[in-house]
């Protein structure tokens, strides 16, 4: 079964309901289908192996999912920021590649020799073009490069499988109803962006899209277009928490807001559950490896830990949740062996929306069909999943093991600081050194000797910083992630990174 | 008649003897013997039988977007894509229907 299925059982569901944009002149799931079966035959006429999207989220990266599944050739969105070297790097992998490009792009892209079509173009010829008979079979329905903030970008092989388990496992189909509205703001080349445009149709609820984020914008568009559910990167998050400045969000038809895709600072989450009292809070907790999410934090469990007095189930309130349907956890300790509950190890997973495939490096998982996540967390006794951090991020500081984000977790909670990162710079004496740079908030002051007392009162000796820097801002990429190579960089060469 | 054939996650199989339409959500342990109205699921594009209806008993119908899933294996869970007249069972015993227990939408 190839995902076009997941289009074809909304519209037989929900034909006449829109899919995607505004109520008054949105597209409808029916015309979606069309659109999609039309941009098939477009792409087959061109004699293209595989379509790559070069432009903003919206009805266009749609059509062009499901028109490449109908095609039987798989589909990449692309990081539109990248420079030309790179995306041509990405883009050559590419078998016989025909890209689709919005006009912005289109200047740059022209210089590269591959077959080009600019994303209007494509959704004309898509409209005034027959549907394809019956859709092409194939394996591979995605193919999405990694981000590579810990090496170069790899591209991850999400095959029909994959992505329809994922959809069928953790979808009901057309559950939503006529009311719902879900506003996308994640690009298309976040593994988000895609899975987004799948569930969401499976669902049968409708989309609207922020292709450039800004809180202002976003607080208005939840307004006007009554949006339902919405899903942000953690930066994206703490922008508009910011933007309100405590004020109440007053956006009485947010039912569930998701966020996911970095970690979330705990007084960042505080002041958005205090910004947005009704709205259910969602962390969402997943790979490109794995389809996207593989655990979830609903908004049961946050009203759980924040009403607790349990310490274990208001701890709770720091994890990425429990794994979805279809999905298995195990931490495993270096010897490969599985970690009892509330033991940090690695994390390993399973099931059948994991993909664990790279282009040109073939499949990661073990004989047993587990993927190494390449985190390192620990399991509570009823199966709530904590993330200490990518394993490659780990501090080895006199043979021990330190997690940056316990120590980044307490440096947030001091009143003048407001951003914190903490990394290992190497060390003659320790192997590595502990340096945290930290970005106060707007006003206060604070001194590095001071800050480091305060972060031994609440942690290990061995787990204070050695070094402290203020910086006035933090190095993110577009996803929210943070740029620790950039961050060591910067320390070792003894200044601030430039973030513009 | 033919064999049930083996289930995968994705599969699409039909009824013999009404319109009812399924997709495999999961396959479960594959000790199920999937029939509806009496007579194994075929797949999709299995030729078509005439005049055929649902055995007395097994008539009671499906219902279209819900899961179903058998006592004898809760690991199995099928989702109608199409509705028909025939009642969905593991052999003779009816399935289930499953608890609709959806994920918030996180993505």
């Amino acid at each position: 079964m190839g995902i076009e299925v997941l289009l074809d059982l909304a519209a037989s569901m929900c034909g006449d309901r829109i899919a995607i944009g505004s109520r008054q002149d949105g597209v409808t799931f029916d015309r979606l289908n069309e659109l999609s079966s039309g941009g098939a035959t477009v792409i087959q006429d061109s004699g293209a192996k595989h379509v790559a999207f070069v432009g903003l989220n919206g009805p266009a990266l749609s059509v062009a999912v499901f028109a490449s599944a109908k095609a039987g050739v798989p589909v990449t969105p692309l990081n539109y920021r990248l420079s030309d070297e790179q995306l041509t790097e990405l883009i050559d992998t590419l078998e016989r590649p025909l890209i689709l490009s919005d006009a912005a792009f289109l200047p740059r892209i022209d210089a590269w020799g591959h077959q080009v079509l600019a994303t209007e173009e494509f959704l004309a010829k898509a409209a005034s073009t027959p549907g394809v008979g019956v859709p092409q079979e194939a394996d591979v329905a995605v193919v999405l490069f990694t981000s590579g903030t810990t090496s170069k970008p790899k591209g991850v092989v999400l095959r029909h499988d994959n992505l329809t388990s994922y959809s069928l496992q953790t979808v009901e189909m057309a559950g939503a109803d006529e009311t719902e509205c879900a506003l996308i703001s994640v690009p298309p080349y976040h593994v988000a962006g895609v899975a987004t445009v799948l569930t969401n149709t499976y669902a049968g609820r409708r989309v609207v899209h922020l292709p450039e984020f800004d809180p202002q914008r976003w607080l208005e568009v939840v307004r006007t277009e009554g949006v339902t559910s919405a899903m942000v990167v953690p930066t994206m998050l703490a922008r508009i928490v910011d933007h309100l400045g405590g004020e109440r969000a007053d956006v009485p038809s947010l039912r569930s807001l998701a966020y996911g895709g970095a970690r979330l600072p705990r007084p960042v989450l505080e002041k958005a559950l205090a910004a947005f009292p009704d709205t259910g809070f969602i962390n969402a907790y997943g790979l490109t490896e794995t389809s996207s999410t593989i655990a979830v934090l609903g908004p049961d469990d946050h009203r759980a830990a924040v009403d607790s007095t349990d310490e274990q189930v208001r701890a709770r309130l720091g994890s990425a949740g429990r794994a979805v349907p279809g999905i298995e956890f195990a931490i495993r300790g270096d010897d490969g062996h599985v970690r009892p509950a509330n033991e940090p190890g690695d994390l390993w997973v399973r099931g059948a929306q994991v993909s664990g495939e790279y282009v040109g490096l073939g499949s990661m998982l073990d004989p047993e069909g587990w993927f190494p996540t390449r985190d390192r967390g620990w399991l509570d006794d009823e199966g709530y999943l904590f993330i200490e951090g990518r394993t490659d991020d780990t501090i080895i500081r006199g043979g021990e093991n330190v997690a940056p984000a316990e120590i980044e977790d307490v440096l947030v909670r001091h009143p003048a600081i407001k951003e914190a990162a903490v990394v290992g710079v190497p060390d003659d004496e320790w192997g590595e050194r502990i340096a945290a740079a930290v970005v106060l908030e707007s006003g206060a002051k604070a001194d590095a000797g001071e800050i480091r007392e305060w972060t031994r009162g609440q942690l290990r000796g061995s787990k204070t910083p050695d070094t402290i820097v203020f910086w006035p801002e933090l190095p993110y990429n577009q996803l929210g992630k943070l740029l620790r190579r950039d961050i060591v960089s910067a320390l070792l060469a003894g200044v601030a990174p430039d973030v513009s | 008649m033919s064999d049930v054939p083996a289930l995968r996650t994705g599969s699409r199989l039909r009824s013999q003897v009404c319109t009812t339409e399924v997709i495999v959500v999961r396959p479960g342990a594959g000790s199920v013997s999937l029939t509806c109205g009496g007579q194994p699921l075929v797949e999709l594009t299995a030729p078509k039988a005439e005049g055929v209806s649902p055995a007395a008993g097994l008539d009671g119908g499906s219902l279209l977007g819900k899961r179903y899933t058998a006592d004898s294996d809760e690991t199995l869970e099928i989702l109608v894509t199409k509705a028909g007249d025939g009642t969905l069972a593991d052999g003779a015993t009816p399935l289930v229907l499953k608890d609709a227990k959806p994920l918030p939408a996180s993505d």
